[in-house]
């Protein structure tokens, strides 16, 4: 068995007026062993997604195979064999840490021990405190830890860090690292592309209740064309109408695009694209006022391929 | 071990919660005690009755209050037209007198014939201005005031108060509390575990049981030290109905939790369905007092027909057998309920 999650054609349309067409016609392989990220915008469909894959609600129509089982025939065994964070759960405030691990562990046939799920999400030193006293992010890898204490093969990490300042980000993204060793596969859903390339070998990005795109970071922003984003503006009114179909005629440049305050152009070489595009500054009569170059992310790759922004979509 | 098993660790945990919320303990033990110690001074039995009266100023008002001394309860005071209309309103005084003058020699009541208080002071002022006029009593009954335990309010009250508690803990600590995990999608994070639903259910049930003995234990222990009530049935007879009442309760709780994911709803819910049964069910004075045609209704809500047993078995010594009816309208509350919340029910 390769594939920890097969889905074909997988449907979810919410009843009400008008239906609410969650999921429309998703496709998924996740391969066992591998940190796998759905990234999308908000109302992607994304979360419906992922809870059809943990049993929580079932399809309007299309095939779920989870390690191999159906959540209709197998749904007991799959429960014990997977681990779920879900969105923002609130755990019972005035339980501690260690007690909230415990009644977790207890659901588990094969349960880990609670010291080890406290390492694993470096949450030892608060096992006395109650859940009200948590930070965020402390909350948050309390929830990966209640989601490690049935010895999962397979997670499931719904928008881990939404919400999280940086530091805790980063912190939770140390975790969910250590969490692959072991041939453990880990699904994550996210809208922020930097912890898709940063946490994923491989990413669908999905919108409007599809795949759009699937691959490792690397491929996907590959087919861009260019690893490399020039992002400018103009000084003044400048660079209206025409202006995009013009500068995607400089040399190096595979795509341009205007963006709310300038413009962003794929390229693959910035030092060949820059002087053509202080050359047609000058030819123009006009300056810049900005200028930047950084490498092209997963956000370039969502923009080209649904003119939205990841955040704005 | 005992301890790693779901069950149990649901069990603690629920009771864990419950400890360290001081103001649900409050709820739970503090408050009933609260009830019957406010209630029970309230309505304590050796107060005389004083029957308020106003007489109406004029040449006889005078010689019309002497007649009503207060050794034998009256608190009679002479005020004008305007001020005794404004007292008899107000309900500080429960009739006005108006005396007799030349031309009309008996006196006028004024009173509202629906305050059972005017009633009563209506008879004790008529009944002291013959004795006034000169009227010789030919039959003096010997009076014998009764406050032996098991007919004054508080022995009334106390069974009333546990099946009060018992119903609000029931909808409260089953109904508003499986609603706030679903809120915080506690519900749903357990229904993605293996954790089986009857340990679930079963955790909330024993933590309720739990609750609802110590609370028999506290309401019971209170009435036979303060005011020395001591139950006539058996304890173990008592505990049952408390169970009983407990498993009904606990069912109605958890049917008006199936569905909702908002607090406040099943809060709303909660009282459109206790606050009928605190009324009706006989917690503060009896529900015989509603119109006949009402009873049958009355006697099916789950709350009389607890209140009602419990009042048997505490007061007359009624044993479990003698209750049949009673015990069956509390077991069909519950098992309707619990099969219908069962098919009702939603995790997220």
């Amino acid at each position: 068995m390769s594939s920890a999650i097969r889905c074909r054609g997988l449907v979810k349309t919410f009843p009400g007026k008008p239906p609410v067409e969650a999921v429309r016609g998703l496709e998924l392989d996740v391969r066992v062993g591998e940190c796998f990220g759905l990234l999308g915008p908000n109302g992607a469909g994304k979360t419906t997604t992922i809870e059809i894959l943990e049993g929580l609600s079932a399809p309007t129509a299309g095939e779920v195979e989870v390690l191999g089982r159906t959540w209709r025939a197998h749904a007991d065994e799959l429960r014990e064999r997977i681990g779920v964070t879900l969105q923002d759960t609130r755990f019972t405030d005035k339980l501690t840490v260690e007690e909230t691990l415990r009644l977790f562990g207890s659901f588990y046939a094969r349960g880990r021990s609670v010291e080890q799920a406290l390492a694993e999400v470096e949450l030892g030193e608060k096992r006395k405190s109650w859940v009200v006293n948590l930070s965020g992010g402390q909350r948050q890898r309390l929830a990966v830890a209640c989601a490690l204490v049935g010895e999962p093969e397979l997670l499931f990490l719904d928008e881990p860090t939404t919400g999280l300042d940086p530091q805790s980000r980063r912190q939770l993204w140390d975790v969910v690292r250590k969490l692959k060793h072991g041939g453990r596969t880990v699904l994550l859903t996210t809208h922020y592309m930097d912890e898709a390339e940063k946490l994923c070998e491989r990413v669908a990005i999905v919108d409007h209740g599809r795949v759009i795109a699937l691959g490792s970071p690397a491929e996907l922003i590959r087919s861009l064309g260019g690893d490399h984003v020039v992002e400018f503006s103009f000084e003044g009114p400048g660079g209206a109408g025409g202006a995009e179909t013009e500068l995607a005629r400089l040399a190096g440049v595979r795509a341009a695009r205007a963006e709310a305050d300038g413009f962003a152009l794929t390229v693959g070489e910035p030092h060949v694209t820059i002087p053509a595009l202080l050359a047609h500054a000058e030819a123009t009569g006009s300056a810049l006022a900005r200028l930047a170059t950084r490498q092209a992310s997963l956000e370039d790759v969502f923009v080209t391929l649904t003119g939205r922004h990841l955040r704005d979509a | 071990m005992l301890d790693r098993h779901p069950f149990f660790q649901l069990f603690a945990a629920r009771l864990r919660e419950l400890a360290r919320e001081p103001g649900v303990l409050f709820w739970i033990f503090g408050f009933p005690l609260m009830l019957a110690i406010g209630l029970g001074f309230a309505f304590r039995g050796e107060q005389a009755v004083i029957v308020d009266v106003a007489v109406l100023d004029g040449p006889r008002a005078a010689e019309c209050a002497a007649a009503l001394p207060a050794d034998l309860g009256f608190r009679a005071s002479v005020l004008d037209a305007e001020h005794a209309a404004r007292a008899l309103r107000l309900g500080k005084v429960a009739l006005v007198v108006v005396p007799g003058d030349a031309a009309e020699a008996s006196p006028e009541f004024r009173f509202d014939p629906a305050r059972p208080e005017s009633r009563l002071a209506r008879a004790l002022v008529h009944d002291a201005l013959e004795r006034a006029a000169g009227r010789v009593d030919r039959v003096t009954p010997r009076a014998a005031p009764v406050t032996e335990p098991g007919s004054r309010y508080i022995d009334f009250l106390i069974p009333g108060l546990l099946g009060m508690n018992i119903m609000s803990g029931g909808m409260w600590g089953i109904g508003y509390a499986i609603v706030d995990m679903r809120s915080k999608k506690l519900l749903k994070r357990l229904a993605a575990t293996p954790m089986k639903r009857v340990h679930f259910l079963a955790a909330f049930l024993a933590t309720r049981l739990v609750l609802v003995l110590v609370e028999m234990v506290l309401l019971l222990l209170f009435g036979w030290l303060v005011y020395d009530l001591e139950p006539r049935g058996s304890l173990a007879g008592i505990a049952g109905l408390c169970v009983l009442g407990a498993c009904a309760f606990a069912s109605l709780g958890l049917l008006t939790a199936t569905r909702t994911a908002k607090t406040e709803v099943v809060g709303g819910l909660i009282n459109l369905v206790m606050l009928p049964m605190f009324v009706v069910s006989g917690v503060f004075f009896s529900s015989d007092r509603f119109p006949e045609f009402v009873q049958p209704i009355v006697r099916a809500l789950p709350l009389t027909a607890l209140n009602d047993a419990l009042r048997a078995a505490v007061l007359e010594g009624a044993s479990l057998s003698e209750q049949g009816p009673r015990l069956l309208v509390l077991a069909a509350w519950g098992v309707v309920s619990f099969v219908l919340a069962l098919r009702l029910f939603r995790w997220s």
